[in-house]
């Protein structure tokens, strides 16, 4: 037995490696997570939390481990974003239209996680259908980073987004680890803004059956974890091959945890020229520095490189996504599921629905992507833009000749303020610069936390890697990890 | 003006008993028909002189251009995209999988029975097979839509161009370019007449595996579209990735019809949607031809719009104009990866394909020695022309088969409302009748008879002449003896024929069959008779 705040502390592998050995259980730790989570519930990390299924699946799991039928995340309490369909848990999205819906069915991924053991603490809350940089479109209120500004006062900061309930619950100790999804930035810059490890694989490495669907050329899942390490065990448990996903590849699972050697002598890390963005904080562009630093330091050899089409990353970006959003996002319609709002006819239905259902931001992207396919813009837009996609791609193919991985900050900025952005779509896309390249091109990247701003808040620097390049980008976070320590504590952490 | 051309119009058949006529210019109110010749079998040769098929009007001819856009359902276990059955004729939503309802973070999974299907298909209809083909969402809201979209392929569909060959009245042929078949889903159903209130929603069908196959604007004339489809449907049939039903709705068409004056540019076309016959096609032709050009001639234009044809009424009305039309918002899915095909694959595809309509005609027309017409007719079900092929083999005369299949069988299987497979008389059976006849053991005319006997029991061909006495007699001695009586108790007649009236041979050869009931061989009877009275 050990106390509750001595649980919390634990990352992923340490409670394993404890719950190994029986010198905890899965219930205990999971109680001690139910605990935060009541003490902290204004952080606001979950939408629906699920406090007695947690309770049965830890008590199942830890029959299972005297079983002597231990899974790679056996009796690890985890959150799970709200945008995984889960079995008769009410699934949202973070979306109004979906409040009350309740799946019959797994997403392949939650599943895996769940054969291999893992505790489901509840579902965390996001930007609605994932839309957002700051979880401050959910439907179901903002979340706030456990971080607060030294000089701040006590203005709530955002977690960023979309994966910002799970950001805000690793962060602030209210899960110990939960999935996110990525299809911008999702993953990574709220991870960046709590202090947190995001792991975007490459895309195919995860299936997306299951998960509500934004962009379906860009989504792809992945752990956030309190470390490098905690993320290389839960994407091995995540990962796999899905029949029933079509873009899904069909590659073996590595070992990730035994790519963390430690060891990246002689590795070459490109650092590209076009990440230079003007106005950004010296902060950024000095932890930049310290990062090439540290990795050569370790042994690495720094390979100055060029992504040119970079600049066009974010418009490119802002169109392809929308425009599959609006077709994804057609489905909710208020005729089969989710919430219907009744008019005089059919069109009359779907307006009003759409228009109670949707909140704002959504709306924005679906008109967007409407517009951007429709007949007359097509040529000028989507498909332009597809063909930057393809050279932004390209971009980073020919950097692979010269380097094996590619560092870059996380994110322009640190955590802001709830209103800081709010009346400014603009400015809270540019929160993307960095994390939507590598997300064009489906490749791997990892956000690392690797210092703090003169506030006190977390930033990240991202490693991005070739496709299936996991366990590189891995082995190379754990150096930058080792060499960052970070371990700033977040003042809201339970 | 346009007047149906029914079969009855014109004797087409060259079977036994077939008047043997010479074709007629039939020009009725404005509408040139073909020009017919026969040949002295009774058989149809050639069309002489071949006029196109044009439309009076006030202000002179008129062309008709049809093309047609056919959805065929791919008969496959499970749908497009999904796992679940596409049975036809389940309780409403029995049929339904989590992706057919389109729930949130479904995902198709291409069906690789439908992309085979389809690969064979656009085989069988001459047409190129693209290796690289690409899904793409076509973006429309309806309730009975549940994406929001249906996948469909768009810019890069899994066969492009060929074309195959139609069959006209009179064994004519025509070549009809293919422009394109595509895979897509279809639509569930909105049912509006469950409730004063409410639509419900049946989704069997949403996710269901079509092809759509697109045709050049390649046809003519109403018969001419109506001959596409009727060749359409036998050659899916035959390889069997559609099974033609377009009562159920298997098979439907959205027909495309313009009208110009010969050597003018196409005239802008209406489109008339899901036409589920292949009468239907003909009439619907014709009546959206004759309803442009009064327009036209009128002083109007004609809209590019969507039009619905009611057989009821005789009409075709407005569904949605131009201005209304959908914006697809056609792009590739992402959900599905571009579908790629290798050589090796297309050439198994091949492999499986039988013996197809027009080979088979061809073959038929070349070593059976039968009319373009008849093995046209012979080989549009595949069933049938097997049947025929027996019939032939076990007959040893592949032509007299031809005719008693397509004259006598089908004429009582279509009166008594029975299907081939059903049929009362074999192949065999067949064959064994023109057995008998060409052995002398029976004449045509008793051939006949036991045919029907053969129909109503099924029984073997030589058990009826058996049991019934009706063996011809070809005995010299018995007919000479017949006839001497008859031309003793007949001298007024023998003299009328000797003092010219020589057609009387008939009245003395109708004696001799009345008082044989129809046995004797009637070259016997007629020799005799011929060599009685003319000494």
């Amino acid at each position: 037995m050990s106390d509750s705040n001595e649980l919390l502390s634990l990352t992923l592998a340490e409670a394993r490696d404890r719950l190994n050995a029986r010198e905890i259980t899965s219930v205990e730790l999971t109680d001690a997570y139910i605990d935060a989570m009541e003490r902290r519930s204004e952080l606001n990390a979950y939408i629906t939390p699920t406090p007695e299924k947690a309770r049965d699946m830890a008590k199942a799991s830890d029959a299972r481990r005297a079983e002597g039928d231990a899974g790679a995340m056996e009796g690890l309490p985890i959150g799970m974003k709200d945008l995984f369909c889960t079995e008769g848990v009410q699934s949202t999205a973070g979306s109004h239209i979906l409040e009350g819906f309740t799946p019959t069915y797994e997403s392949t991924v939650s599943g895996n996680l769940w054969n291999a053991g893992a505790v489901m603490l509840g579902k965390t809350n996001m930007d609605e259908f994932a839309m957002g940089s700051s979880n401050l479109t959910s439907y179901y209120g903002n979340v706030q980073n456990p971080f607060m500004a030294a000089s701040g006062g006590n203005q709530p900061l955002v977690p960023g987004g979309s994966s910002g309930g799970s950001a805000s619950a690793v962060s602030g100790r209210l899960a110990i680890a939960a999935t996110g999804t990525d299809t911008g930035g999702s993953i990574r810059q709220p991870a960046a803004f709590t202090g947190i490890v995001g792991f975007k694989p490459t895309y195919g490495r995860c299936s997306r059956w299951g998960i509500v669907a934004f962009a379906s050329s860009l989504d792809q899942a992945g752990p956030m974890t309190r470390d490098v390490r905690d993320s290389a065990i839960m994407l091995g448990a995540m990962a796999g091959f899905d029949p029933k996903d079509s873009t899904s590849v069909e590659t073996a699972v590595p070992d990730y945890e035994a790519a963390l050697t430690g060891d990246i002598r002689g590795m070459r890390i490109g650092v590209p020229k076009e990440y230079r963005v003007d106005g950004a904080p010296a902060e950024i562009d000095g932890l930049w520095k310290q990062g090439v630093d540290w990795l050569k330091d370790a042994g690495a050899k720094i390979v100055d490189i060029s992504l040119p089409h970079t600049k066009y990353a974010l418009p490119t970006y802002y169109i392809v996504a929308p425009a599959e959003a609006s077709s994804n996002l057609a489905r909710y319609d208020g005729v089969r599921f989710g919430l219907r709002v009744d008019g005089k006819d059919l069109n009359d239905m779907y307006a009003h629905t759409r228009a109670e259902g949707f909140g704002e931001e959504v709306q924005r992207r679906v008109l967007v992507g409407t517009y951007v396919l429709s007949a007359g813009y097509y040529d000028a837009y989507y498909l332009k833009a597809q063909r930057i996609r393809t050279l932004i791609a390209r971009d980073f193919q020919e950097a692979w000749g010269s380097c094996d991985l590619i560092l870059t900050p996380t994110a322009p900025s640190a955590a802001f303020g709830f209103e800081d952005k709010a009346d400014d779509p603009i400015a809270m896309y540019l929160n993307d610069v960095f994390t939507v390249p590598a997300s064009l091109a489906g490749l791997p990247a990892i956000s690392v936390p690797a210092g703090l701003d003169k506030d006190g808040l977390p930033l990240g620097l991202q490693l991005i890697g070739p496709a299936f390049g996991e366990e590189t980008v891995l082995r190379a976070a754990g150096v930058l990890e080792t060499a960052a320590d970070f371990k700033a504590t977040p003042q809201l952490a339970a | 003006m346009i007047e149906n051309w029914a079969p009855s119009d014109m004797p087409i058949c060259c079977a036994v008993g077939c008047a043997r006529e010479v074709g007629a210019q039939l020009v009725s109110l404005g509408v040139n028909r073909y020009i017919l010749a026969y040949d002295d079998e009774g058989s149809l040769r050639r069309k002489v002189p071949k006029m196109a098929y044009t439309v009076k009007g006030e202000t002179g001819d008129w062309e008709v251009v049809v093309g047609l856009e056919v959805h065929a359902q791919i008969s496959s276990q499970s749908k497009l995209f999904s796992g679940a059955s596409a049975r036809f004729g389940a309780e409403p939503n029995e049929n339904v999988s989590l992706v057919d309802a389109a729930m949130p973070g479904m995902l198709p999974v291409l069906n690789a029975e439908c992309v085979k299907q389809g690969v064979r298909t656009g085989l069988a209809l001459n047409s190129k097979v693209n290796k690289r083909s690409v899904f793409a969402r076509k973006n429309y809201f309806y309730a009975d839509l549940p994406q929001g979209y249906q996948i469909s392929q768009y810019e890069e569909p899994i066969i492009g161009e060929g074309e195959i060959e139609i069959d006209l009245e009179g064994g004519e042929t025509k070549n009809i370019g293919i422009e394109r078949l595509h895979l897509e889903q279809d639509a569930g159903k909105s049912l509006h007449d469950q409730s004063p209130t409410k639509s419900f929603i049946d989704l069997n069908r949403s996710g269901v595996a079509l092809m759509e196959i697109v045709s050049k604007p390649d046809m003519r004339s109403p018969d001419e579209a109506a001959a596409y489809v009727s060749k359409l449907r036998s050659i899916l049939r035959y390889i069997g990735s559609c099974d033609g039903n377009m009562a159920e709705g298997s098979m439907r068409a959205d027909v495309n019809v313009s009208v110009r004056k010969p050597g003018e540019p196409f005239g802008t076309r209406a489109e008339l949607k899901n036409i589920n016959s292949i009468r239907f096609v003909r009439q619907a032709v014709e009546i959206e031809a004759k309803r442009q050009i009064k327009l036209i001639e009128g002083g109007g234009t004609v809209d590019q719009e969507t039009r619905l044809f009611d057989p009821n009424k005789g009409e075709t009305r407005s569904m949605r104009s131009k201005e209304d039309a959908h914006d697809y918002r056609y792009f590739p899915d992402p959900d599905l990866l571009p579908l790629e095909l290798n050589d090796a694959y297309i050439e198994d595809c091949k492999a499986t394909l039988p013996e197809l309509p027009d080979a088979k005609k061809h073959r038929f027309i070349d070593d059976y020695g039968l009319s373009p017409y008849d093995a046209s007719v012979l080989v549009a079900e595949r069933e049938t022309a097997h049947f025929y092929e027996k019939a032939a083999k076990a007959s040893g005369d592949p032509k007299a088969a031809a005719n008693w299949i397509s004259v006598e069988l089908f004429g009582r299987l279509n009166k008594s409302g029975v299907a081939l497979v059903d049929s009362p008389i074999s192949a065999e059976q067949i064959g064994a009748l023109i057995g008998l006849i060409k052995d002398g053991t029976i004449s045509g005319k008793i051939a006949k008879d036991v045919f029907d006997e053969m129909f109503q029991s099924s029984k073997d061909p030589g058990a009826i002449v058996e049991e019934k006495g009706l063996k011809q007699i070809t005995d010299t001695g018995a007919i000479e003896a017949i006839v001497d009586t008859l031309i003793a108790e007949n001298q007024k007649q023998v003299a009328a024929y000797r003092d010219g009236k020589t057609g009387l041979l008939g009245w003395f050869v109708g004696q001799v069959m009345k008082q044989t009931q129809g046995k004797a061989n009637p070259g016997v009877v007629n020799q005799l008779l011929r060599s009685k009275l003319d000494t």
